[in-house]
């Protein structure tokens, strides 16, 4: 039975800045819920740091939140980071990085397994690997932002690859899953997780206590804090960062513009 | 997530201008204390003191677990007050130490000029606001015992959304009186990690890492600690501090 699971890598992009604990929990709850269904089996987690490019306010250089990542999974004999989103000169949709993960994972277990391959990567019942977008509850309202996705990729990253979603205490990710057509449809696609304990630990919390000279410990791992202090990342003027600027998503995806004149 | 109230008290009464804290303690229950799925002490101590091993400046506290009995409160602060006191002579240092404790955690820190023991160093108990709730509860506490921690030592009480302790002080007299001595701390940031959510996910199988050191998630698979036995440990017994003192008020 157990050798019938259908291999599964999760995949988490974001900032990451900087990573939590709570980011690394993310990854341990996924897994333990993936494996209750009885029909996967987890065989990897990658965090993928979103590029410089990517224009959000307090954004420290890719190269630092990739050295803390890595500096937190140290440990972790199952998760590991990947540069190359982080490496793209522009922001890159996370489909694309989904596509290029996949296209990896597929060639690597080709490779490991001979060539037994199906139609084309589709989620068949075959046992070939399959990766899912690891994302927290607040992610499924993102599909709502106007602008911010494009309607085919929502369609690719939850109807070709599938979502497991983290929720923490206070959202209800049924209720935004239900109220979207598309989520809907593709809603035995969309794994919903209970976090049961609440946790309201954050990137942007981390980032206000440290430029505030308040204690982090216990939120980040040790290394991450000593990294932090070493390159004095997070003051005021690392959150002005990007002030004002538009996220890279909304400028690159927008349509057209229809001739503003005033600005 | 015990450890994270030290560190957002220590903040707080630095904070204050008030205080140095110097040190914080750990203080785990004796196993007289009878509490269901309360592992054996050398146990929880050992794992506490993985825990405490990255930590420089909070410690363990044996002392409290190695007595026979389960003991008050008000005497394990006693202790480790008398205990810095003794201290600090042998070190002749003119710094003031405070010092507090929760049921199993205490904390120490130094008082710079202030209240009554202004040369001393002063213990405080560091507790979040069930502790402070549980005052209310009837022959949990004695009072001369919380009249004694609140007003001769004082508290720290970490709370958070949802917990109104300014209106369970307000109702309690003996809490009032010393409203001074008690320093409230809100954790603005919710991290709802209970020792019982802990034991649960455990039990059933589900990864804690992250959320307890990962020494201490070692040592907890390797001696096989929480499991569906050990959670049913004392399950009938009643509280030793509920039993001392209902046979006081009876008797």
């Amino acid at each position: 039975m157990a050798n019938r699971r259908v291999p599964l890598v999760l995949l988490a992009c974001g900032s990451f800045n900087p990573i939590t604990n709570q980011h690394m929990r993310l990854f341990e709850l996924a897994r333990d819920h993936m494996h209750s269904t009885g029909q996967y089996q987890v065989v990897g987690g990658i965090v993928s740091p979103v590029s410089d490019s990517y224009g959000k306010q307090g954004l420290v250089l890719a190269k630092h939140r990739i050295a803390m990542a890595k500096l937190a999974l140290q440990s972790s004999n199952w998760v590991t980071v990947d540069e190359w989103e982080s490496q793209q000169p522009d922001w890159t949709e996370t489909v694309v990085t989904m596509r290029y993960h996949y296209g990896r994972i597929l060639k690597e277990y080709e490779g490991r397994a001979g060539k037994h391959m199906n139609s084309n990567g589709d989620t068949t019942t075959l046992a070939g690997p399959q990766l899912k977008l690891l994302c927290g509850a607040d992610f499924l309202d993102t599909f709502k932002i106007p602008g911010l996705w494009q309607d085919e990729h929502v369609e690719e990253a939850v109807g070709r690859f599938g979502l497991v979603s983290v929720s923490r205490g206070g959202l209800q990710p049924e209720q935004t899953v239900h109220e979207s057509d598309m989520l809907s449809r593709h809603q035995r696609n969309i794994f919903l997780v209970r976090e049961w304990m609440r946790n309201e630990t954050s990137a942007t919390e981390v980032r206000r206590a440290l430029r505030r000279g308040q204690s982090v410990k216990y939120l980040i791992p040790d290394s991450v804090i000593e990294y932090i202090h070493q390159h004095k990342l997070y003051t005021e003027d690392s959150e002005r960062r990007n002030k004002g600027t538009a996220l890279r998503p909304l400028t690159k995806q927008a349509q057209e513009p229809v001739s503003s004149l005033d600005d | 997530m015990h450890l994270r109230l030290f560190e957002l008290a220590r903040d707080h009464l630095e904070d204050t201008g008030q205080y140095k804290v110097v040190s914080g303690i750990i203080s785990p229950v004796g196993d007289g204390y009878k509490k269901k799925g309360l592992i054996e002490a050398s146990h929880r101590l050992e794992m506490a003191r993985l825990a405490t091993e990255n930590s420089d400046w909070i410690t363990l506290g044996s002392w409290e677990s190695m007595q026979p009995d389960w003991v008050e409160t008000v005497e394990v602060i006693r202790h480790h007050h008398e205990k810095l006191l003794e201290k600090q002579q042998n070190c002749d240092e003119t710094d003031t130490v405070k010092l507090t404790k929760k049921r199993r955690i205490e904390n120490r820190y130094e008082a710079s000029s202030h209240q009554k023991r202004r040369d001393g160093p002063q213990v405080m108990l560091l507790c979040g606001a069930d502790v402070l709730e549980s005052f209310g509860v009837p022959n949990l506490w004695k009072q001369d015992d919380i009249d004694e921690i609140v007003g001769r030592y004082g508290l720290v009480c970490i709370t958070r959304s949802g917990n109104d302790p300014h209106k369970f002080i307000h109702k309690s007299d003996v809490l009032w009186k010393h409203r001074r001595n008690i320093h409230l701390v809100h954790e603005w940031v919710t991290n709802d990690i209970s020792a019982t959510h802990m034991r649960r996910a455990l039990r059933r199988g589900q990864s804690v890492r992250y959320l307890l050191p990962d020494a201490v998630v070692s040592y907890i698979q390797q001696n096989n600690l929480y499991s569906a036995e050990s959670e049913q440990k004392n399950a009938d017994v009643v509280l030793a501090p509920l039993q001392r003192y209902l046979e006081a008020s009876s008797s």
